[in-house]
């Protein structure tokens, strides 16, 4: 039986690296040992995507991109379709669970300074799987065609009108018609359906890229520097142990608590009081009718504020576009403004420590800000947390150098 | 186009989305979905008095009754009207043009009404009609101001008159409340429980499914407590030897 198998492995790894490709990646891909709890952000994302994808496909199935039908079939998916309910809320919970991951994962390399060199280009791609992501997620909101899909769609597209000079022509552009239509929503799904797609193939080079730099671990140090050789070779890193099976079972205890909490804000409070899907939502579209107020879904309420605190300029609201975009974009530069002698926070000095804080606060804070109804209250604590969002940035080259660090072990701590 | 920007504009701004706040207080309207009786005469009152004018265009006849216990000589007999089958979605047959002719807007379906407002508020607005003779139908709501609909269970709840505000001497009064001067064909109680009775039953329509996710969920919850158990005893194995 085992001999048989060889040798259809072996025949395989002939005409495709099969066993190659499961040593480099898992079986003798050398994870640091002392990865903690940060670490499972990284699965789940995969995980979550794999469900997206999967419910996507199957929503897809029974949904009519069409503004006379859209609403109707979403209601089909939820009464008529077997398991349709299952399969929609999977999809709309997944949505939101999404983005807690990758908010989390992205924190984590903040904590870790994983985007410090080598590890600058794996930094970035994962940057353009977030603005993937955002992009996707912002298509498929105007899919169900209730008023907050409209609405939301209505004065993000809006926001293109705000450039300068081309604006106007670049937001028609983009709906494919002077106001949210069918022809909108016709596109938004083609959209929506491709993007996983090209989501998953930048995971796939996201992925190549950590293996290649290695996995960075929460004292930020480079294994594959420290001595060589683990009880599995003498060419791996010693604090190095191989991914499978060490971290796929830990994972799989993640995956578990994960799919844990999924379950019970899909089965118990699916809307999530009305934050991951929005009330507002269950009503048809109404291009005539404007809702009270206009919010988008919680994952974009922090640039939300930001674009509302930035005051209009000579009548035109496009500083709040750029400060917007700017808010995403800047992360692109980050690797180039830690200054730190140290990548991970363990052996930062307080300073780091300190702004690490007050922007992760300011996030959450400008989240919370992004759901409310402006008020003059709202709308200037929305500009001190977008100054203090980009004073993390902004001023890290000269905190971070000015910082006292702690000197860092030769080897990974347990 | 230049229109729409500066529509999106002012809603960027930020006077515009001031007003969204207060409003009377939500009455609870402690509906029970496991109780079937309620649910049952929930729809029966539906369909008597709401669906003439107002459908339920996204909800199957014969699901409402699998769901809520109702046999199909019942259904038959008490909830289909016309030619409408059991396996008919609950619409209606009033034309949107004659609902603008005599409302002056498209009356809603009510299907989702219970997941864009709240069950409590349809609960309270149903009990928040007071006359008013400067409205077409002769009343008025304390929860929706201006409202195109005439009181349907006015017969049943009485007559209802506003309360108002007096605290400021030459201010415009305001309707804070409403107070029952006439009792209909129910005693406010039976009226309450009447309306309970059609919250419960919309609320149910608006997501048929929800007692069953939640009976499923804990199976689902259970399942994966089990499987935690084996996967953190399975890493704990795997990971003894590493220090």
């Amino acid at each position: 039986m085992s001999a048989e198998k060889n040798e259809n492995a072996s025949w395989i790894d002939k005409r495709f690296p099969l066993t190659e490709t499961w040593k480099a990646h898992l079986a003798e891909y050398y994870a640091p040992k002392n990865l903690n709890f940060w670490s499972f952000f990284g699965s789940l994302a995969i995980l979550t995507l794999v469900i997206q994808i999967v419910t996507g496909i199957w929503l897809a199935m029974n949904y009519k991109p069409d503004a006379a039908l859209a609403f109707a079939s979403v209601e089909y998916i939820m009464r008529d379709v077997d398991w349709g309910w299952l399969i929609r809320y999977m999809h709309s919970t997944g949505a939101s669970m999404f983005f807690i991951v990758i908010y989390l994962h992205m924190f984590r390399a903040l904590l870790w300074g994983s985007y410090r060199k080598p590890r600058e280009l794996l930094w970035i791609l994962g940057v353009v799987i977030y603005l993937a992501m955002m992009a996707t997620a912002f298509f498929g909101y105007l899919l169900p065609w209730g008023q907050m899909s409209y609405w939301g769609a209505q004065v993000i597209v809006n926001l293109f009108a705000a450039v300068p000079v081309v604006g106007d022509d670049l937001s028609v552009w983009v709906r494919g018609d002077y106001v949210i239509s069918d022809v909108t929503l016709n596109r938004f799904f083609a959209f929506h359906f491709l993007l996983p797609f090209v989501l998953a193939a930048l995971v796939f080079i996201h992925i190549v890229a950590l293996h290649h730099v290695g996995s960075n671990n929460p004292d930020g140090i480079e294994i594959k520097d420290g001595p060589k050789g683990n009880r599995w070779s003498d060419k791996a890193p010693a604090d190095g142990i191989p991914f499978h099976p060490y971290y796929t079972v830990k994972d799989f205890m993640g995956v578990v608590v994960f799919l844990a909490l999924f379950s019970w804000i899909m089965f118990y409070a699916p809307t999530m009081g009305g934050i991951f899907l929005e009330a507002p939502n269950f009503q048809p579209a109404n291009p005539m009718l404007t809702p009270p107020h206009i919010a988008p879904v919680w994952y974009f309420t922090p640039y939300y504020a930001m674009l509302r605190a930035v005051p209009p300029l000579w009548g035109s609201q496009f500083p709040g576009v750029v400060v917007m975009f700017g808010a995403i974009l800047i992360f692109f530069v980050l690797p180039w403004l830690d200054r730190s002698p140290v990548k991970s926070i363990r052996y930062k000095g307080p300073i780091f420590k300190v702004a690490l804080a007050i922007f992760a606060v300011s996030f959450v804070v400008l989240a919370w800000l992004g759901m409310q109804p402006a008020s003059d209250l709202s709308t200037l604590l929305s500009q001190i947390f977008t100054v203090l969002y980009f004073a993390f940035f902004l001023l890290m080259p000269i905190y971070s150098s000015l910082d006292k660090t702690k000197p860092v072990p030769e080897r990974v701590t347990a | 186009m230049r229109k729409l920007i500066i529509a999106a504009l002012l809603l960027l701004s930020p006077t515009v989305l001031l007003a969204n706040t207060g409003g009377p207080a939500l009455q609870s309207s402690n509906i029970d979905l496991h109780d079937q009786a309620s649910l049952q005469r929930g729809a029966k009152y539906f369909v008597n008095y709401c669906m003439g004018c107002h459908s339920l265009q996204y909800m199957r006849y014969n699901r409402l009754a699998k769901d809520l216990g109702i046999d199909e000589v019942t259904l038959r007999e008490n909830l289909l009207f016309g030619d409408a089958k059991p396996g008919d979605l609950m619409e209606n047959a009033m034309r949107a043009d004659d609902q603008l002719k005599w409302f002056g807007v498209v009356v809603p379906d009510l299907t989702l009404v219970t997941r864009w407002r709240s069950p409590d508020w349809v609960y309270t607005y149903l009990k928040s009609f007071y006359v008013d003779s400067t409205r077409p139908y002769g009343v008025n709501n304390l929860m929706f101001p201006l409202v195109a609909m005439p009181h349907g269970l006015s017969n049943l709840q009485g007559v209802q008159e506003p309360v108002f505000d007096h605290h400021q001497a030459g201010a415009t009064p305001v309707v804070v409340g409403v107070k029952l001067v006439k009792e209909g064909l129910l005693s406010p109680k039976e009226y309450d429980n009447m309306v309970r009775d059609i919250t419960a039953f919309l609320t149910y329509a608006g997501e048929p499914i929800q007692l069953e996710r939640q009976r499923l969920g804990v199976y689902v919850l259970l399942f994966l407590g089990f499987l935690f158990i084996l996967a953190y005893l399975m890493k704990k194995e795997f990971w003894k030897d590493i220090h």
